[in-house]
């Protein structure tokens, strides 16, 4: 097999911070090559070299495609040599339509006309070729879930004829364990067919059970290469962090007690949009001082149900709230706060960063009334409580007043998390807390998790972890399309796995 | 260690990437007066003209800055220049026609002003009317409002005391006490921010760098109060604006309010979530917008001595201009309000030198327009470097 990509000595700079140290990574032939490291390591970064995004004058060092120098000035060069990429964050145009997403950039056209029915003809082969069940080509991108979104980009990138090269940056982080198999069938399929793939993942089992190759960065220098087949999970991990991580939950605490803190009742939620009826008259009881794992396949109602419990006015939904036995009245998220409930998103692009804003005023904004000295922002109170957060939670930034969206996923992702945790809360709603984490920042944000209940917060956590709703929580909730179909007590009882997915699954 | 030092660095180079931004606005504007010096050999850059160039476009400023947060929210304001001509012509009503007292008409034009705001407010934040439609809506009917009430007649003479508002002056002496003080508040400022850091151990600008800053300031500070005093002294328009000037400034530097109006500009879906009531929000701006603009359309009227239903026609559009040749982002989220000064004036700075000339009227808004242009086209182009 030869090697259809090199990167040599490549070396890139952001102020303050070396995102890429002397890099040198090679791509064989129709090999699926893994890339994996801590959030901040610079995997995102050579990705955005590779691709063109970064144009050569952007960064030292060269970039070889079949053995000859390339100088990629826009995204553009890059797609010319065959190289296409899905970037960590989806980029589809969520009011049109999957054929429209499909073929933007790229439409099929008779002098200038385009050729509609054409497209949509193309679309339904894609639709077909990547198993979408029940999706339409007229059917709004905004409207599927983040699962089909994420398969629809991919659908486009390689819908590009001559496409050689297609590198994907954490793509599973938001599918299902479904969708991310049909995802890995169809990566296998085009690596058959001879198509070179870098597949960027925090999730280590993909990455084993997927991938030839792993390339391992750390603060932006390269820790060396393997096949997969000569190494094990525990060593890669070992590679990646520098350290050993012995125990991935830490041991839980005391029991939590019987006094219910929160509770819904008789929820109803349905979408703006279509008004279709997302979640079907849920009650959920949490006790004081436990984690409350809500588990479910995407799609199962479980964000819609949380956020508009807090308040959120994404969806139309009615049902009570008691807080501490008390109605609970909440008309906003305003409420919610007062009462002592935070929230933290599943969707940090969307309904999280403020990407014109520094990493301190993004952390602090959710509370800065609390920083209120007589009539201004206490700012140098504002500096050292953020300085603080990044400690504690270890994000990493050049400095607090870069702006988020200069930070790596996995550390954006930290700051949402700092933003509820500056100020005392009772409970914390997390919506998938370590989606897009490295393993050590997981396990530091478990321990975290674990610290916030010793000292008597609640914690609510929507995950689609197995492992993590195994690991975290006291009692689980499971959903099946938009109904709460049981609540298990994880300490009791000896969970698996299957069971859950058995609940999950609706059997 | 090394880390330390590396956040040192990145913040240092921060600050100086800002301050290159406000430096190149300031060249911009010392190269436009430059150039009109020269061609007009010299009769620009006299303090005669200056003064005259800074009362005119004290106008312009008034309605920018009730326009800067409306466009920092994401939004957009088409009705300021409608409700400057409603203000200024109920003041010219109920004085010069009706015989009522003048802080009584004065009142009755900012309420007015704040009604139509509120107004604004109602449809883009309760009912969800895209601002542009709602305030083009707001800006025809108003006027029309205006038209109709005084029948197309001009009113004027207005009263003698708003007279001083638009074209009065303040002693010299006055400007200097002024400047004086303005000195010590600054110092004041500065040396107690400064050793409150020191105190909290967090790390501060070098002294050295900022005892140049201060003196740079005052210098520029007196240079412009003796400019002044050598004409007739400081415009009484002028201390309108220093007034709105320093209230905006703080309220979007350093109060909640200001820093969540940026934070809903960013993000306004994340803000919802972090428990920011965004429709009041955005119904207290433009509330404020009216009210800035009613303030704005007094002065008008004061120093045209007149006022009349086509007043102000056309000036929302330099308010806009303003900000955004100021370096406020029209996707919201981004500005500062010392930008949206430095835009004004760069504006009238160029009308201002073409009327010098006896350029045709047209010319100046070929002008006005491609500056316009290039200011954001810069801006634009610099931000993908
Ligand atoms: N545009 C930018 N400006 C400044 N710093 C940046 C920029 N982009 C990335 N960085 C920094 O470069 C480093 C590498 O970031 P990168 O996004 O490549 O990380 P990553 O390995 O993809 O992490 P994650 O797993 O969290 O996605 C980080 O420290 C990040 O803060
Ligand atoms: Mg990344």
């Amino acid at each position: 097999m030869g090697t259809i990509l090199e990167a040599r000595n490549i070396t890139k700079i952001f102020p303050g911070v070396r995102a890429l140290d002397n890099i040198n990574f090679s791509l064989g032939e129709g090999e699926i090559h893994a890339i994996c490291g801590e959030n901040g390591a610079g995997k995102s970064t050579l990705n955005k070299v590779l691709c063109g995004v970064y144009p050569h004058t952007d960064y030292e060092g060269d970039l070889l495609i079949d053995g000859e120098v390339s100088k990629f000035k826009h995204i553009a060069d890059a797609e010319r040599k065959g190289i296409a990429i899905i970037h960590q964050e989806l980029s589809l145009f969520n009011l049109l339509s999957v054929t429209e997403n499909l073929f933007v950039g790229h439409e099929i056209n008779n002098g200038g006309i385009l050729d509609k029915n054409a497209m949509a003809k193309e679309a339904y082969k894609w639709i077909d070729w990547l198993n979408l069940e029940g999706v339409l080509p007229s059917m709004l991108v905004g409207d599927l879930g983040v699962g089909k979104q994420q398969l629809i980009e991919i659908a486009r990138a390689i819908r590009l004829t001559g496409v050689r090269i297609l590198i994907l940056d954490e793509p599973t982080a938001s599918l299902t364990e479904k969708e991310t198999e049909l995802l890995h069938g169809i990566l296998m399929k085009l690596r058959d067919e001879g198509t070179s793939i870098i597949y960027v993942s925090h999730k280590l089992d993909d990455v084993m059970e997927l991938c030839d190759k792993v390339t391992v960065f750390r603060d932006g220098e390269s820790v060396g290469s393997a096949d997969i087949k000569d190494i094990t999970q525990d060593e890669l991990v070992g590679m990646m962090v520098g350290r050993e991580i012995s125990e991935m939950y830490p041991v839980m605490g005391e029991l939590p007690g019987d006094e219910v803190i929160f509770e819904m009742k008789n929820f109803n939620v349905r979408e703006r949009m279509t008004h279709k009826q997302v979640v079907k008259d849920v009650s959920l009881s949490i006790r004081k001082g436990e984690i409350f794992g809500l588990y479910g396949l995407v799609g199962a109602g479980r964000t819609e149900l949380i956020s508009t419990a807090y308040g959120s006015d994404r969806y139309i939904g009615d049902g009570q709230v008691f807080w501490k036995g008390k109605p609970l009245k909440v008309k906003s998220p305003v409420d919610s706060l007062k009462a002592g409930i935070a929230y933290s998103t599943e969707d940090r692009k969307v309904y999280g960063i403020i990407p014109t804003m520094s990493v301190q005023k993004n952390t602090t904004i959710q509370f800065i009334k609390s920083f209120v000295n007589f009539l201004s922002i206490d700012k140098n109170l504002e500096v050292t409580r953020t300085e603080e957060m990044v400690d504690n939670l270890g994000i990493k930034t050049a400095t607090i007043e870069t702006k988020i969206v200069n930070l790596s996923g996995g550390n954006q992702q930290k700051v949402l998390l700092a933003r509820n945790l500056i100020s005392d809360i009772e409970l914390l709603i997390l919506d998938e807390p370590t989606r897009g984490i490295d393993v050590g920042a997981k396990q530091e944000i478990y321990t975290i998790m674990r610290e916030l209940v010793k000292s008597g917060v609640t914690i609510l956590m929507i995950s689609s972890e197995l492992p993590e709703i195994l690991g975290m929580s006291d009692n689980v909730g499971v959903m099946h399309r938009g109904r709460l179909t049981c609540v298990l007590d994880n300490r009791a009882e000896n969970l698996t796995q299957e069971m859950i997915m058995e609940k999950a699954a609706g059997i | 260690m090394s880390d330390i030092n590396m956040a040192g660095a990145g913040s240092a180079k921060k600050s100086i990437k800002i301050d290159l931004r406000k430096y190149m606005m300031v060249m911009a504007l010392v190269i436009i007066w430059i150039v009109f010096t020269v061609l007009t050999r010299g009769s620009y850059f006299t303090p005669r003209n200056l003064t005259n160039l800074f009362r005119q476009a004290v106008f312009t400023a008034i309605l920018a800055t009730g326009m800067f947060p409306v466009i920092v929210l994401g939004q957009i304001d088409l009705t300021v220049g409608s409700i400057a001509a409603l203000a200024g012509g109920l003041v010219g009503m109920l004085t010069t026609w009706m015989g009522l007292p003048f802080w009584f008409a004065v009142a009755i034009a900012l309420i007015a002003g704040m009604a139509v705001g509120i107004w604004n407010g109602f449809w883009v934040a309760y009912r969800g009317v895209p601002a542009f439609i709602a305030t083009l809506s707001s800006m025809l009917v108003f006027r029309a409002v205006l038209l109709g009430m005084t029948d197309g007649i001009t009113i004027s003479p207005m009263p003698e005391i708003l007279k001083g508002l638009g074209a009065g002056f303040l002693s010299p002496v006055f400007g200097y006490v002024l400047a004086v003080l303005a000195c010590v508040v600054m110092l004041f400022i500065q040396w107690n921010g400064r050793s409150k850091k020191i105190k909290m151990n967090l790390p501060t600008s070098s002294l050295i760098i900022e005892i140049i800053k201060t003196i740079l300031t005052v210098g520029l500070l007196f240079g412009f109060m003796y400019m002044m005093a050598s004409y007739k002294g400081i415009p009484v328009a002028l201390m309108i604006i220093l007034i709105l000037f320093v209230i905006f400034q703080y309220v979007f530097s350093s109060t909640v309010f200001g820093r969540r109006i940026y934070a809903i500009g960013g993000n306004a879906n994340a803000c919802q979530l972090a428990g920011i009531n965004i429709k009041a929000s955005t119904m207290i701006v433009f509330a404020m917008n009216g009210v800035v603009a009613a303030i704005a359309g007094i002065f008008l009227s004061s120093r045209l001595n007149s006022a009349s239903s086509a007043a102000a026609s056309g000036a929302e559009l330099d308010a806009i201009a303003a900000c955004v040749i100021g370096g406020i982002s029209m996707l919201g989220g981004i500005g500062t309000i010392s930008g949206v000064m430095i835009g004004a004036l760069v504006i009238q700075s160029i009308q201002n030198g073409m009327s010098l000339l006896d350029t045709p009227s047209f010319w100046q808004n070929i002008v006005k327009g491609l500056v316009l242009l290039v200011a954001v086209w810069f801006d634009i182009s610099r931000k993908n470097k």
